[in-house]
């Protein structure tokens, strides 16, 4: 193993900023895992951390046969402020691939990191959902033409998570580095687990032996682990998206994960006042609770539950 | 008369509503037929300046109610939410709202309201987006105008007596601001950056107003009497035709020139100093001969924050 400053910028009363790559195995461009790049992508962190202390195993054991960078941080500095963005302007990395390096501050990280990693056959990032929830740990592949790209999408399956999820990315997508890393040539996928905020030690586990196992079927390394689930593919359009009509306290009744049937109530919504209820929350749809928002009140008109429908 | 464009209801005892206010010729009840313009600002909650504009504009019309032709539609708070706390975004959602056009009817709550309000200014003879920069960069009046509209608009702004026309290359990002998604339904919408974020700057509202009276009056919604001086913008149609000054290192950055102003090459835009020890980090000077048409404000910069952009002469001196 190799730690290496992949990327660096001088800080006025702060510690330099840092893109810090821990290097496996040869120097041979083959798989790349990227972790958080806001500052409240804990699990994400976690996640590499965890990643990065079996892959060192593993590399003892002479297991590594071609080249793994790991990412765990494109954005130490709000990690430890606790902020989600960029400090001074509020900007996303994640918002600002490839990047430009005569650019703007977060556009000139963008293109720090996406120099040193443009070129890796297999990229992954451990993604965050813009809204506060949890997640069925999943796999999603970005449709960058009109049409979903196949043979990324059973690859994917190598990932062995229980879902794979072609998505049709909006303008704001085309700048993420799931989007870029693709029109680079790199195969890539986003791996999202259950959390963001909060640690969720079960979930890290699972999305590690995920990516373990995918590497291990691209010849990567050698690992005989857990086979995972034969995943099954979804589009993005497919997923249906269940939303409050009413804004209060809510309940819920079900969590991530859970099969609901058609009008099962799946969450309550209580007055926040007088505290009765106000109105319930239906399924329209037999199938599996992919995502589950999970703050104390909500907003009217707000998607509180994804289903992936049964086809 | 004031009216709700959109309401959605908040979880705790209130009603988030967009409000616009409309303003008709006195005696008027059939309004078919009739052209409107539509002034819409506070997408971003910390760009006040617009707030000046509407002000103006919503009580100079009412005193002059007699030279109303047409219909004025004035919203000033797309973004109550973002106004009400000192936030760039919506606060609660941490999100752009000029990322989010044109909404869903069915989307979340700040889609289904993005959808209300493309659906009410839909139609317009013209719209006029006023945004103010942000709280770092000062800029002259200009308006922005997406490559892909510019025969739709230019004549609009060359009469709204902004001191610059930016003509930029299409971006697919920029396809979910409120403008595109207007012009994409042929509603004709210009985009004005003046000024800088959290602040209001009179004397350039009162230069956009001269500019939106003109319009108006070209557009037959009002009768203008006053005698305006408009003037003849400057425009940049290239990409090349503008110098961007990122900051080198990060520091405290102290201006010297002011913004507006003619800059030579060489010529000591400001020092990025470290107050800690005492020296100057970088000397920012002007690498090339030009107008000085964006400044930093916001003294802090890490490396690479924008603290300026230059017109370059050549293209300077064709209108001056
Ligand atoms: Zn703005």
């Amino acid at each position: 193993m190799e730690k290496k400053i992949l990327f660096e910028m001088t800080g006025l009363y702060r510690d330099d900023f840092r893109i810090v790559g821990y290097q496996f195995g040869t120097n041979e461009k083959s798989a790349c895992i990227v972790g958080s790049t806001r500052g409240n992508e804990n699990q994400q962190l976690y996640v590499c951390a965890k990643l990065i202390e079996r892959l060192k195993s593993l590399e003892k054991q002479g297991l590594i046969k071609k080249g793994i960078l790991v990412v765990p941080s494109v954005n130490t500095y709000s990690l430890n402020t606790k902020k989600r963005f960029w400090g001074i302007d509020n900007t996303d990395i994640n918002r600002m691939f490839p990047g430009y390096d005569q650019g703007e501050t977060t556009q000139r990280i963008a293109a720090g990191l996406f120099d040193n990693i443009k070129d890796y056959q297999y990229g992954m990032q451990l993604a965050s959902f813009y809204m506060p929830g949890n997640f069925l740990p999943h796999v999603r592949v970005m449709n960058i033409a009109d049409k979903p790209n196949q043979e990324l999408l059973n690859l994917a399956a190598d990932f062995g998570m229980p879902y794979v999820i072609a998505h049709q990315p909006r303008p704001y997508d085309t700048a993420t580095l799931n989007y870029n890393w693709q029109v680079w040539d790199t195969l890539s996928f986003s791996i999202y687990t259950t959390t963001t905020d909060e640690v969720d030690h079960k979930s890290a586990m699972k999305a590690i032996d995920a990516i373990l196992s995918f590497l291990s079927k691209q010849g990567i390394i050698s690992y005989k682990g857990h086979e995972g689930y034969i995943s099954k593919q979804i589009s993005s359009q497919d997923i249906v998206t269940i939303r409050s009509k009413k804004a209060g306290f809510y309940h819920s009744f079900v969590k991530v994960g859970d099969r609901v049937y058609k009008n099962q109530v799946l969450a309550e919504v209580i007055d926040a006042f007088e505290g009765h209820v106000i109105g319930r929350v239906v399924s329209s749809d037999e199938g599996t609770i992919l995502f589950a928002r999970n703050e104390s009140k909500m907003y009217a008109n707000t998607a509180v539950f994804k289903i992936a429908p049964d086809l | 008369m004031e009216i709700i464009v959109t309401q959605v209801e908040l979880p705790v005892d209130e009603n988030l509503s967009v409000k616009k206010m409309r303003l008709i010729p006195k005696g008027v009840t059939n309004i078919e037929g009739l052209k409107r313009i539509s002034i819409v600002t506070g997408i971003h909650g910390d760009e006040l300046e617009g707030q000046y504009v509407c002000y103006q504009l919503s009580s100079i019309i009412q005193e002059n109610i007699d030279q109303l032709q047409g219909i004025v539609d004035i919203y000033p708070a797309l973004n109550p939410f973002g106004i009400d706390s000192i936030s760039r975004g919506i606060p609660a959602f941490d999100l752009d709202m000029n990322r989010i056009f044109p909404g869903r009817i069915d989307g979340d709550m700040n889609e289904y309201i993005a959808a209300k309000i493309i659906e009410d200014v839909q139609g317009s003879d013209l719209c006029i987006d006023i945004h103010a920069s942000n709280i770092f960069l000062t800029e002259v009046p200009q308006i922005r105008i997406n490559q892909l509209h510019k025969d739709m608009l230019l004549g609009y702004a060359n009469n709204a007596n902004v001191d610059f026309i930016w003509v930029h290359g299409a971006s697919t990002v920029l396809e979910s601001t409120f403008a595109h998604s207007l012009n994409v339904l042929n509603t004709p919408t210009i985009v004005v950056e003046m000024g800088v974020g959290m602040r209001i700057t009179k004397r350039y509202g009162d230069q956009l107003l001269d500019g939106i009276f003109n319009l108006m009056n070209l557009l037959s919604i009002y009768d203008d009497k006053k005698i305006r001086n408009i003037r003849k913008p400057i425009i940049s149609d290239g990409n090349d035709d503008v110098l961007f000054l990122n900051a080198p290192v990060s520091g405290i950055f102290i201006k010297e020139k002011e913004h507006g102003s003619y800059v030579w090459k060489d010529e000591v835009i400001g020092n990025i100093v470290n107050p800690l020890s005492g020296q100057v980090l970088a000397i920012i000077q002007a690498p090339g001969n030009g107008w000085l048409f964006t400044t930093r404000e916001y003294p802090v910069v890490s490396e690479g924050s924008l603290m300026g952009r230059i017109l370059k002469e050549a293209v300077y001196q064709e209108v001056r």
